[in-house]
């Protein structure tokens, strides 16, 4: 409790009253109910389906009872983590969306800039306080989650299980990290926080609807005749379209929380044949799938830190008027 | 005297190929009450943004209490209570939170913070509104809180941005007052901008007028009187019982005088101008004469014609207006 503690200092102090208006929000109790709606509906269709889906020896992950809870869908609706892709970036971006402008327009930035606090501070306070709000938030859904499963199957969990969830949660709050801190840049770039909102919104659009289809468009444009190609060339051309397509952070998202939620996932590329021989499909160790998703997370975790550089770049010498 | 507390030399600031703030000097000593005049888009603002480190001078420097204000904001921040022209609130806050908000981040021990802000806001009469939310607030109530926020800090040095802006007149002359007498009871240094010379006028131990982003004149009000009007500073109007014969026979008489620079007369109303009071010396001589004097008016520059006769001879250059940056 820092609130309690002799002297929490300027920056504990911003963290606590961010927080306490984030909960007092409106928009953040909207935000809420839609993501716990969400996930009410993606447990209900997977518990009822976790029976069929424990039941197919087939599938090699088919003893991991709580992950199959996070990943089972009977195609009705997509599961949670993919429901995730995209509604973590709204999350992001309304959380930062008006971080600084508002306070800009209110007249409250200047007010709070005369006193004794350090700029990066109060960018450093904003990120901070939507980020606990919003892993207090995904840590509450998973034990819930663990809790529920337990009372309903009554199955012993494995820690390996444990470890992939809380994995899928800091990837999840790394995800949603890089977008808050890019809505927070764009709030200080742009003074309506309505302008920020609507290009936070455009730039998630783009990711997540057309950039994929530009990618394609761009390949296609140079691409041969696959019938022509030798098979090293069609990998390789394989190979281009992926990496170009991990450039969009929802992609990389996908791909982390994919692998840590289903264990057999050994690689995130294409296999060759000579590969996949003599490989028995069984789950991989949790070590090994970190090693698998380790570059996304490290890519996450850099564009989230290259936008707050640059949010910090921005503010640090700009003029404070009211 | 004291060393001065704010000490800016050749401050500079520049927009573009605008100079906003054109190599201001000033010096502010301890203790004292600073009216920078000047009118809208003078660059009053700007300098007192450079002041506080939030914004940075083209070139030149301000030390604010010992620190320079641009590399070392934090330290001039914790000693200099700054209310912005426009000052907001948190909404959704009453005023003592957002009162108790400030001054958390001035780090004000928590023990002492509720007696403190109830203090402030006596002071302020804002303490039967304390629990409103200051969207309820009006722009007086929302000035006076400014004030609040200000003081909950101890400051050593008050800096107001056109405090008196949108508030009525009873409201100026109670807040002005309430500066006054802070200023006086604490030893509090203040700088108040303002286009508004009467409420500079008002309370101000020195004024500092501001044109353009350049400091034409600074002093207090008779010493600016005296550097604009120089010998023609002292206006004698003497009004007589009956009409004044043209041409008046004392006229030469008087305008061998040392200290009188012109006499006019119109109708029954005789008017002197010098560079020193001599009224009662003209009574004594009209009195002398056989003249009746029925009224005497002593005139004197107030800072309304000082800035009458600044903005005159620029009136010529294009003013650019106001905030024009903002």
């Amino acid at each position: 409790m820092k609130s309690q503690s002799p002297d929490p200092g300027p920056f504990g102090v911003m963290v606590h009253k961010e927080i306490a208006d984030h909960i007092r929000s409106w928009r953040f109790a909207i935000l809420i109910a839609l993501i716990v709606l969400t996930f009410i509906a993606a447990m209900y269709v997977s518990l009822s389906n976790i029976k069929s889906a424990i039941g197919n020896t087939k599938d090699p992950d088919h003893l991991f009872l709580y992950l199959k809870l996070l990943t089972t869908t009977d195609n009705s609706i997509p599961p949670f983590h993919v429901f995730l892709s995209f509604l973590a970036p709204l999350l992001g971006i309304s959380l930062g969306f008006d971080a600084v402008n508002s306070e800009q327009n209110s007249g409250t930035l200047s007010r709070l800039m005369a006193q004794p606090i350090y700029r990066d501070n109060l960018l450093l306070a904003k990120f901070v306080s939507a980020l606990v709000i919003v892993s207090g938030l995904f840590f509450a859904l998973a034990l819930l989650m663990i809790g529920g499963g337990l009372i309903l199957t009554g199955v012993r969990m494995e820690p390996q299980e444990l470890l992939r969830i809380l994995g899928f949660i800091v990837i999840t709050v790394t995800y949603v990290a890089f977008w808050l801190s890019l809505s927070i840049m764009l709030s200080i770039l742009f003074k309506q926080a309505a302008t920020s909102a609507l290009t936070a919104i455009g730039i998630w659009l783009f990711f997540t609807i057309f950039y994929q289809i530009v990618i394609n468009l761009i390949v296609k444009s140079f691409l041969p005749d696959p019938a022509y190609l030798t098979q090293a060339e069609i990998i390789s051309y394989n190979d281009l379209i992926l990496n170009l397509q991990r450039i969009a952070p929802n992609q990389l998202y996908s791909d982390a929380v994919t692998t840590l939620l289903m264990p057999s996932v050994r690689s995130l590329g294409p296999v060759t044949m000579e590969q996949m021989a003599g490989a028995i499909p069984a789950p991989l160790p949790f070590k090994e799938s970190i090693m698998i998703v380790w570059p996304q997370v490290s890519g996450l975790l850099a564009s989230a830190i290259g936008c707050f550089a640059l949010a910090y770049y921005l503010f640090m010498r700009r003029e404070i008027r009211s | 005297m004291k060393d001065p507390i704010i000490q800016l030399k050749g401050l500079t600031k520049q927009y573009g190929g605008v100079k906003a703030v054109d190599g201001l000097n000033l010096n502010i000593n301890k203790g004292e009450i600073f009216g920078l005049l000047g009118p809208n888009g003078a660059g009053k603002t700007t300098t007192i943004l450079m002041m506080l480190g939030l914004t940075d001078p083209t070139s030149g420097t301000a030390f604010v209490c010992g620190h320079n204000a641009t590399s070392n904001p934090i330290p001039v921040k914790k000693k200099v209570g700054y209310m912005p022209d426009s000052v907001g609130f948190y909404d959704h806050m009453t005023a003592l939170e957002n009162l108790v908000y400030i001054g958390r981040l001035n780090s004000v021990p928590e023990k002492e913070l509720k007696k403190r802000s109830t203090e402030v806001l006596e002071i302020v009469g804002l303490s039967a509104d304390q629990h409103k939310k200051t969207s309820a607030f009006s722009r007086g109530m929302k000035q006076r809180l400014g004030l609040a926020d200000v003081l909950i800090k101890n400051p050593e040095v008050i800096i107001l941005d056109e405090p008196t802006l949108g508030i009525d007149p009873t409201g100026v002359r109670d807040f002005l007052a309430l500066i006054k007498q802070l200023s006086r009871q604490h030893g509090l240094t203040v700088l108040l901008s303002s286009h508004h010379l009467h409420h500079v006028q008002q309370v101000c131990d020195r004024v500092g007028i501001f044109v353009n982003g350049r400091l034409l004149a600074q002093g207090d009000i008779s010493a600016l009187s005296a550097q604009l009007f120089g010998t023609n500073s002292h206006i004698t109007s003497i009004k007589l019982p009956q009409l004044v014969p043209q041409p008046w026979p004392l006229e030469s008489e008087l305008q061998a005088w040392e200290t009188v620079n012109k006499i006019t007369i119109s109708e029954n109303e005789l008017e002197f101008t010098g560079s020193r009071d001599i009224t009662a010396k003209l009574v004594r001589f009209l009195v002398e004469k056989g003249y009746d004097v029925i009224s005497v008016n002593q005139k004197y520059y107030g800072l309304d014609d000082i800035y009458q006769k600044y903005f005159e001879s620029n009136s010529t250059k294009d003013i650019s207006y106001e905030k024009s940056i903002s």
